[in-house]
């Protein structure tokens, strides 16, 4: 789960880091208000759950009042990357000398999480991995100790941060650890941090992101959550306990397990079409489970033949097959449906589907074909 | 010899719950030895044939028990898991799924410094087929034979098993790794224990995007693969940014994408296949040319 810079910040300056003053403003007016009340130059920032704001133009500096506003109204509504913008933050610009990297987030190969640290500070921190890996400075403290002082100044020293500033900064580095595990992140992020022109240390962005897996002891933080219209579909096959992913394709697709609907995907992109979505329904596949899911997979428009790839497995595919049928008496889909069910008593819940003429397909690849095949053709 | 489990294997089922009696029963039916459950607040009783006891300790002590499989919520299971370890059983399988990563960070410092083996969270357990099965996994899709089958998915691991099964090419073991960021038995490790086991005659790893686990197990097996191999990566048509289902199938910037893994396979001479219907067909030209 995402959630805002401003919100981040919040978080951050409660752990005693220090950030530029700042309000969130949803209207124009909203926005020459906070600027009037924090004394200018401000920062108008959109605040959107994706990355490359300010290559967007959703991060403007504004003069005056008037300048605020106008930028509030440009801002405010803008499409970045698919999202709308909402809410927009308003901050007092940081007079700052020099700008730092610095985040948190996890190492699957040495299986615990890394401090990156860089002196090269505001630049999205991939392309400086890319180009120039030398550049930034790492850390792989033990996660039952957290960043421990030495480490934090070791990982100032190989990052080259100015002398005046290091102590500042390896205390950052520890509480912005510290923070990582508090708030269950699996990336925390301050880039840039600022290097103020009389020397102090200031977090000039902050972005978190909170696994999903842990908000059940993430109380505050799961009440943030925000869901846009883009992602409501998303949300309500969340609910129902489905993992599900919106894709720009036109061939529905469902099935379970993460591995075999991912495999699903493949097969459609070999067989020359586009999936529509990624939908794992889990475990079995019995009538509710395969009504909801068709009803999620068909309110895309987009779709014009839906692909229904189940292993039964300690779910019989006979008891499968008949899930199904239940499922589509009810729901009489609007476009057509390819079957394909393999597993334990596969045979018998294909012969179930061709008795309701249904197009039932033995193997993967053939299912794949005949739903691109009939996608085309609609 | 099968790896990580096998007909001495003596399991104590962790979480007797709904889903933990469902599959110890289906465990038991395979032949397995399924001696012990936990359960807080029902020790001492006895469910479906099998005693319940309060703790692991307690349960290893009455039982001899040697593997656990763990079923408890997800809240709870880092819990489990060094509840496990501390009575250093040889083999821990924790089927959970939903971990939140960061209990899992921690765990990892406490599995290094323990000797028993970790097999997921959010897997589907290990089958040695024709010896035992610990795991949630349906058993009619697999066969004994020589292939060992390592996996970080579910169902499409036992899709798999069943076109392996339906070639007549059977399995030693088969691994499911799980499919979180971290997990205890990485499939370098999982492919390491397959390319030693005598029984195995040419090992198949299925993969998916994210994290570079395959490309490692692939340069592994390029220093020092004793038998043929064949890999599949689930994921291919995956966009970036985007979590296919498993936590840990993302590509995230140029990390984890089925292209890099590919590539790996294939500089190490392990053919990939297209699609899971062409593993068998690729497992039998690779055991030919060996």
């Amino acid at each position: 789960m995402k959630i805002h810079e401003y919100q981040a910040k919040e978080i951050l300056a409660r752990a005693g880091i220090r950030i530029p003053e700042g309000r969130a403003a949803r209207t124009p007016d909203e926005v020459a208000a906070a600027a009037e009340a924090l004394g200018f130059p401000v920062v108008v920032k959109a605040q959107v759950h994706v990355g490359g704001r300010g290559k967007a133009g959703g991060v403007k500096l504004a003069a005056s009042p008037d300048e605020a506003k106008a930028h509030g109204a440009a801002i405010l509504g803008m499409d970045i990357k698919g999202l709308t913008v909402q809410k927009v933050y308003v901050e007092r610009a940081a007079d700052y000398a020099g700008e730092l990297y610095l985040g948190v987030t996890l190492d699957r190969d040495r299986r615990r999480p890394v401090v990156m640290l860089s002196t090269v500070g505001g630049m999205d921190i991939e392309e400086v991995a890319e180009a120039s890996p030398e550049k930034i400075a790492r850390a792989w403290p033990n996660p039952l100790f957290g960043l421990m002082g030495f480490e934090a100044r070791e990982l100032c020293l190989a990052a080259g941060v100015p002398q005046a500033q290091r102590a500042a900064v390896a205390e950052i580095a520890r509480t912005l650890y510290e923070q990582y595990f508090a708030t269950d992140a699996t990336l925390i992020e301050i880039n840039p941090l600022f290097i103020l022109r009389d020397g102090s240390i200031m977090a000039g962005d902050a972005k978190l992101d909170v696994d999903d897996n842990a908000l059940h002891r993430q109380a505050a933080l799961s009440a943030l959550k925000e869901v846009s219209p883009d992602e409501q579909a998303e949300e309500r096959a969340r609910e129902l306990g489905f993992s599900f992913v919106q894709l720009d394709g036109d061939v529905g697709i469902i099935g379970n397990g993460a591995g075999l609907v991912m495999g699903t995907l493949d097969a459609v992109r070999n067989a020359g079409g586009n999936a529509a979505n990624f939908l794992d329904v889990g475990g079995g596949a019995r009538e509710a489970v395969v009504k909801a899911a068709l009803e999620i997979v068909l309110a895309n428009k987009r779709v014009k033949s839906v692909l229904i790839n189940i292993f039964g497995g300690i779910t019989r595919g006979d008891e499968v097959a008949k899930g199904i049928l239940a499922a589509l008496e009810e729901t009489r889909p609007r476009v057509p449906l390819v079957i394909r069910l393999s597993g334990t008593a596969a045979a018998e819940g294909r012969a179930l589907l061709q008795s309701a003429r249904l197009a039932s397909r033995a193997t993967m690849d053939e299912a794949a074909a005949e739903a691109v095949r009939l996608a085309k053709s609609a | 010899m099968s790896v990580l489990v096998g007909r001495d294997t003596r399991v104590v089922v962790q979480g007797f719950g709904r889903e933990g009696s469902f599959h110890a029963a289906r465990m038991k039916e395979y032949g397995t030895q399924v001696v012990a459950g936990t359960r807080i607040g029902k020790g001492g009783t006895t469910q479906d044939g099998v005693p319940i006891f309060e703790s692991v300790s307690q349960a290893v002590a009455a039982t001899g028990a040697n593997t656990s499989i763990i079923f408890v919520p997800a809240p709870a299971a880092a819990d489990a898991v060094l509840e496990a370890l501390a009575s250093e059983l040889d083999l821990v399988i924790a089927i959970t799924e939903g971990m939140p990563v960061n209990d899992m960070a921690k765990v990892a410092v406490a599995l290094a410094a323990s000797t028993s083996t970790l097999v997921g969270p959010n897997c589907p357990g290990v089958i040695s087929p024709g010896r035992a099965k610990v795991g949630i996994m349906p058993a009619e899709n697999f066969l004994e034979g020589p292939i060992g089958f390592v996996s970080r998915s579910g169902t499409l691991t036992y899709e798999i098993a069943d076109l392996l099964s339906g070639a007549g090419l059977g399995q030693s073991t088969c691994v499911g790794i799980g499919g979180d960021p971290i997990i205890g038995l990485p499939t370098p490790d999982a492919v390491r224990l397959l390319n030693e086991d005598p029984e195995t005659e040419a090992i198949v790893v299925v993969g998916e995007i994210g994290g570079s686990a395959e490309e490692r197990a692939a340069e592994y097996l390029r220093a020092y693969g004793k038998k043929p191999a064949v890999a599949f990566i689930a994921g291919r048509s995956a966009p970036p940014g985007k979590r296919m289902g498993h936590a840990g199938a993302i590509v995230s910037g140029n990390q984890g994408t089925a292209a890099s893994k590919v590539a790996a396979f294939e500089a190490a001479g392990i053919p990939v296949a297209n699609a899971p219907s062409e593993i068998p067909d690729l497992v039998r030209s690779a055991l030919r040319c060996s």
